[in-house]
């Protein structure tokens, strides 16, 4: 079996994930796309780190993978803040900043 | 542990044919777990409820770091389970149950075909990566095995052992964007705790003042002492049947309001007297309806079952 196999499993995961962050409503469920996203990114530098016989696309996906935990975190607490003050998780409704006078 | 993930690396190096094809047994591996993947990560896709979402991402976490073990990548594989399947996603449920489980996407489309168009964006972005992925031209996988580790990341029987490798590399020639990453680390909890910090506006209200207030609500008719709890009857301790006071009257503030809102309180003056009743010496029982006789109970019993002896022989 070829490793090109992995990267082509690795481009249906983030063809899904970028999918789910286009499609969904839902915040958290549009931000687990985006996790879903960076895993698909993490296999694809994972082969290439077997490809090219070195360990440096290893060290990159585990950097992915500290960064993501940051991301999570302050997009968790943003979605909790949104949450608290407009009573919902769905991105439609942060719409604050839209123009919503009559077009004139 | 460590011992655990460097010993399995040995066993796993070197998985490579001489063409830099995968072997047999990885391949049953990989065709056994790409579809659970892709099905789980159109289960994200689809799924109505957030929380079987977040099951179809966690199983493809966990099979991802399967295929990260198989591809000489084992401390990764033990990274994927606890970081992101432990801690990432975990933090998800979290919050799914502080949002409200049951807050389910809403199907009005704020852009006219925004579904479709972003289904067909989804479908090209597929069709060019996998483009790029067969189209490109690759050298044979060299794989990672003993000559291609860095020298400190070899045990001291010569094996490779992954952590070490991984160790080497990012305290050496990333030294700094590891120092980096973990301001960002500290930058990420500081910002969490700042965004959820709520300001009180009001002033707690500790024991004292909950004190005083029940002592000022005396004047109002409120009790110093909580409430009476439901059912102390010795035949009904039922969550509708109300308390009995001392003096022989129900306590109608034991019952649960919600019950009484509902409608589904039991009649607390029925129990009274029927209490009355069987302190001057009588039963109960008398304001229930009467117990259906014996024998029409068995004669309906027959009527249901036609040959009644049929079932006593099959027991």
């Amino acid at each position: 079996m070829s490793l090109m196999n992995y990267l082509l499993l690795s481009a249906v995961l983030f063809s899904v994930g970028a999918t789910t962050v286009l499609v969904r409503r839902n915040a958290i469920i549009a931000f687990m796309g985006i996790e879903m996203m960076l895993n698909a990114t993490n296999l694809a530098l994972v082969t290439f780190a077997r490809i090219n016989g070195n360990l440096h696309g290893q060290v990159l996906a585990f950097f992915v993978m500290v960064v993501a935990a940051a991301e999570v975190v302050v997009g968790l607490a943003i979605i909790v803040a949104i949450y608290r003050t407009r009573r919902s998780a769905s991105v439609d409704d942060v719409n604050l900043l839209k123009d919503v006078r009559d077009p004139a | 542990m460590s011992a655990m993930v460097s010993s399995a690396a040995a066993t796993l190096t070197a998985g490579l044919t001489s063409t830099g094809e995968a072997s047999t047994g990885e391949a049953i591996l990989f065709w056994v777990l790409a579809p659970i993947m892709v099905v789980a990560s159109l289960g994200l896709l689809f799924a109505r409820k957030a929380v079987h979402a977040a099951m179809s991402v966690i199983t493809v976490m966990i099979t991802l770091a399967f295929l990260y073990v198989a591809q000489d990548a084992p401390f990764l594989g033990v990274v994927q389970v606890v970081v992101y399947t432990g801690a990432i996603m975990m933090l998800f449920l979290f919050v799914l149950m502080l949002v409200g489980v049951d807050a389910s996407d809403s199907l009005v489309e704020t852009i006219k075909g925004q579904r479709w168009i972003a289904l067909l964006g989804g479908l090209g972005l597929l069709v060019v990566l996998g483009g790029v992925v067969v189209t490109a031209t690759f050298p044979p996988a060299r794989g990672l095995d003993a000559t291609t580790y860095p020298a400190a990341g070899l045990d001291s029987t010569g094996q490779p052992s992954n952590p070490q490798g991984l160790a080497a590399i990012v305290f050496g020639s990333y030294a700094f964007a590891l120092e980096v990453v973990g301001a960002l680390l500290v930058t990420a909890a500081l910002g969490a705790l700042v965004l959820t910090h709520r300001e009180r506006l009001i002033p707690k209200r500790d024991q004292k003042t909950r004190v005083k207030d029940r002592v000022r609500a005396l004047a109002s008719g409120g009790t110093l002492t909580p409430l009476a709890a439901p059912g102390v009857y010795a035949r009904h301790n039922a969550m509708d049947v109300p308390a009995l006071g001392p003096d022989g009257q129900p306590v109608e503030a034991s019952v649960n309001r919600v019950l009484k809102v509902r409608g589904q309180e039991a009649d607390a003056d029925l129990y009274a007297a029927r209490i009355d009743r069987v302190l001057a010496g009588g039963w109960a029982d008398e304001d229930l309806p009467a117990a259906a006789p014996v024998d029409a109970i068995e004669a309906a019993e027959t009527d249901c079952d036609p040959d009644p002896t049929s079932e006593e022989a099959d027991r």
